[in-house]
Formats: structure tokens, C-alpha cells, sequence
């Protein structure tokens, strides 16, 4: 007779589930760099436009750099989400991921790192440079970074919930940045805040504090939100 | 195996509606460890819904399942953890290679570390480091069955696994099966092929 059991499960990790995502996500963006970069080329190429739109006057170009950063990181960021589940949800990986033994929250937090590794960060290092074209003092530009690195660390983190919420309708969705819009809302007014602070010589550090506090609610409740969000979607 | 023990899987008065149609109702059936259970039906009898709700993708409309006589899905963690599901769809990324398919898939799934055993076992010894969007719909479908020789998962739950499968292919599937059933594992599977293997049980989905 044989024991029902015969062997302990070795189940991976917390850490093994989430290095194995990041890993796959990560290769799989290296595979498609040229697909990859497109946030940044859209960043770089509208910074580019501006000046010639709006003319090339450096204190009104100044007055604008900041939101126009912001915005545009904010579109980089959203127009890349799109793929954030769909792609796992067509070729059947996302099934996978949701019988995982593993936290769902946790694959879904690996999912949104990689994500912000390939689109929110090389926008926030190019964010001096492209600022620089918009003629932004260098008073400005310590607290224009500080806040992209988190602000676009919040945005996939929303993405993720909204992608998780529409990710049986289809690609080219409209509701998905219609739900998501709203949220980026607070993280845009203080991360421009924390610059326009500095510029005048204040001290832009409290918003930019509160800009970080959103990011550490949104890093708390969007994984699970978005988990909850895609055991529904697989549903459907 | 004891004759009083619960069964792996076990579900009665199934039962899925969807837009106001009745897909099937009162679907019933239980494997023990060694089972292996064949789901029949027409095209659109609903073969891939009854996997996707055992596999608790779907939730029924009405209808229970029990796993190691835990009601799911309360019993769904330890489920999980011995579950191998297999969809219509073989959920592997076609930018990476086998090999790095069945990489990613061991991080989140407890797998012995083989996978260029399995690879191999499954007749693709060549094709380790071929992104697996140019291999044909045979070998991808192949790649997800190298899966199954590296899961620990006591039940398998197998939607089409031999669509686009070749005669050798088959083959290599059924001796899959066979060690599993050997070392007292349970198989779910939909095909309207039939099988080599003694003991299949079958379950018709007729439209209601």
C-alpha cells in the first residue's frame, strides 16, 4: 500500500515566485527592447515638439517644464500598460499565474516591478536631460527625479489595477484610463508641486512627502486589489 | 489506498449558465489516486468550462467540490499546491525559449529541477533555446507536456492535451500518463481521441 503522500511538497518560495516573474518579464522585455523603448521615444519626441509649438522663449518654456514632464511621463507610463495582463491573458500564462500556489498579490507586485524597471525608470533618468530641453533650472531638477521615481512607480502600480479590472475587453480599451485617470490625479499635483516649491527657493520635500505616502498606500492595497481584480477577469 | 479515504477531486450537481443559457446541469463525477477520467462531448458541450470550474477558474453557477474532502474553495491553497492544469491555450510566452518557459514556470509551481530531461523526453532535445514562437502548434503543445513529467501536482486536469499532437507524440503522452497513474496521481482530461490505457473512465457532457 501506498502512503497517500509519500513526500513533503517543496513548494518555491515567496522569493522564488516573484525573481522567477521579474525574471521571465524582464527577458521578455529584453527580447523586444525596440517595443520596449517606445515610452521613451514618445517622452523624448514630444519634449522635442514642445518648444517649437509653444516657441522658444526659456522663461515661459520654464514655466511649463514641469507639468509637461509630468504629463508626459504620465502618458509614457499608461500607454505601455496596456500590456501589462492582456499579453498573459491571451497565450494562457495568466491562468497559470492565478493557480499558482504562490500569492497572487505577490506574482502581480513582480509583474508591476518589471514593468516599472523597463518604462518607469529609464524615464525618470532621461528626465533631467529632457527637462534641460525645456529649460527648467537646475533648482528644479533634484526634485523633479525624487518625484518620478515615485510617481511613476505609483502609476504602474494603478495600471495594474486597471489593467486587472479590463483584462477580458479586449486591448485598446477606453475604460481602463478612464478608471485609472482619476487616481493619477493627486500623484500629478503634488509631484509638479514639489518642483514649482523649489523653483521659487522653497522647500519642495512636504509635497513630495505626500507624494511618497501615496506611493506607499498604493504599494499596499493595488496588488492586492489587482489580484482580487484578475481572479474576477479569468472569470468571465 | 484506503476504501474509506475521500477522493482527490470530487464534484456533484455541477451545473453552468451563462447569458441565460443552461451549458450543462448536475455534472457529477470523483477521482481517486490511479484514476484517470476521459470528458466526451460534442463541440460546445461545454468540455473546457467543466475543466476551467475543476480547476476553480470558473465558479458554477450551482454545484460543489470537494478536494481531499475539503469543500473548495476553502480548501483551495492546499489544492494548489497539487494541481496541474493544462488549458486550451498552452500558456507559454512565445518570445522565450522551452527551456526558459519551463524556467519561469518552476519559480511559481513545485518542479523537479529536470528540464532539459523533460525537454528531451517529450522529443525536443534540439529545440532547447528556439523561441517558442517559431515552433509549430505540435511542439508548443509539446513543451506544456514536458511540464507535466517535472510537476509534483497529484492531479492533473488536462484540457485537449493531444490536439495537434502527433502519433509518436501520443505516445509519449500516454507513458506520461501511465507513471503518473503508477505513482498514484489522478488525471482530468478532455479528448476526443481515445487513449491506450487500461481503465479509463468516461464522462459525456450531453447538451441540456
Amino acid at each position: 500500500m501506498r502512503s497517500p503522500n509519500p513526500e513533503p511538497e517543496a513548494l518555491p518560495s515567496l522569493a522564488t515566485g516573484f525573481a522567477a516573474l521579474l525574471r521571465r518579464d524582464l527577458l521578455l522585455a529584453w527580447r523586444r527592447r525596440g517595443e520596449a523603448a517606445n515610452p521613451l521615444w514618445f517622452f523624448a519626441m514630444i519634449t522635442a515638439l514642445v518648444p517649437l509649438a509653444v516657441g522658444p522663449e526659456p522663461a515661459l518654456l520654464a514655466r511649463l517644464a514641469p507639468g509637461m514632464v509630468w504629463i508626459l511621463a504620465l502618458l509614457g507610463t499608461m500607454l505601455a500598460a496596456d500590456s501589462l495582463f492582456r499579453e498573459d491573458y491571451v497565450d494562457g500564462a495568466l491562468e497559470q499565474l492565478v493557480l499558482s500556489p504562490q500569492p497572487l498579490w505577490v506574482l502581480v507586485l513582480a509583474r508591476v516591478t518589471a514593468h516599472w524597471l523597463v518604462t518607469g525608470v529609464p524615464i525618470t533618468l532621461a528626465s533631467p536631460l529632457l527637462a534641460g530641453w525645456l529649460a527648467l533650472p537646475a533648482g528644479g531638477v533634484p526634485m523633479l527625479v525624487a518625484g518620478l521615481a515615485l510617481g511613476t512607480l505609483t502609476f504602474c502600480l494603478f495600471a495594474a489595477v486597471g489593467g486587472a479590472l479590463t483584462v477580458a475587453l479586449g486591448a485598446g480599451n477606453v475604460l481602463r484610463p478612464l478608471l485609472v485617470l482619476p487616481l493619477y490625479v493627486p500623484v500629478l499635483i503634488f509631484g509638479t508641486a514639489a518642483v514649482a516649491r523649489a523653483l521659487e527657493g522653497g522647500d519642495g520635500s512636504a509635497p513630495l512627502a505626500l507624494l511618497g505616502a501615496i506611493t506607499a498606500v498604493t504599494l499596499a492595497i493595488a496588488p492586492v486589489a489587482a489580484a482580487a481584480a484578475l481572479r474576477v477577469g479569468i472569470d468571465g | 489506498m484506503l476504501p474509506s479515504s475521500p477522493p482527490l477531486l470530487a464534484f456533484c450537481a455541477l451545473s453552468f449558465e451563462r447569458n441565460d443559457r443552461l451549458l450543462f446541469e448536475r455534472v457529477e463525477g470523483a477521482v481517486h489516486g490511479g484514476d484517470i477520467l476521459q470528458v466526451v462531448g460534442a463541440n460546445g458541450a461545454g468540455k473546457t468550462t467543466l475543466l476551467r470550474i475543476l480547476a476553480t477558474l470558473l465558479t458554477p453557477t450551482q454545484g460543489e467540490l470537494r478536494w481531499c474532502g475539503g469543500l473548495l474553495p476553502r480548501a483551495r491553497a492546499s489544492y494548489l499546491a497539487e494541481l496541474a492544469f493544462l488549458g486550451h491555450v498552452p500558456g507559454l510566452k512565445p518570445g522565450l525559449s522551452p527551456r526558459e518557459n519551463l524556467r519561469w514556470l518552476a519559480g511559481l509551481f513545485a518542479q523537479r529541477d529536470a528540464i532539459e530531461e523533460a525537454l528531451a523526453a517529450v522529443g525536443l532535445a534540439k529545440w532547447f533555446d528556439t523561441p517558442c514562437a517559431q515552433l509549430s502548434a505540435g511542439m508548443q503543445r509539446r513543451v506544456a507536456l514536458a511540464r507535466l513529467a517535472l510537476t509534483r501536482a497529484r492531479l492533473w486536469i488536462l484540457d485537449e492535451p493531444l490536439t495537434a499532437i502527433d502519433r509518436a507524440g501520443v505516445a509519449v503522452v500516454e507513458q506520461l500518463f501511465r507513471s503518473h497513474l503508477q505513482s498514484g496521481g489522478a488525471i482530468i482530461f478532455s479528448s476526443h481521441q481515445a487513449v491506450d490505457l487500461p481503465g479509463v473512465k468516461y464522462l459525456a457532457l450531453t447538451e441540456s
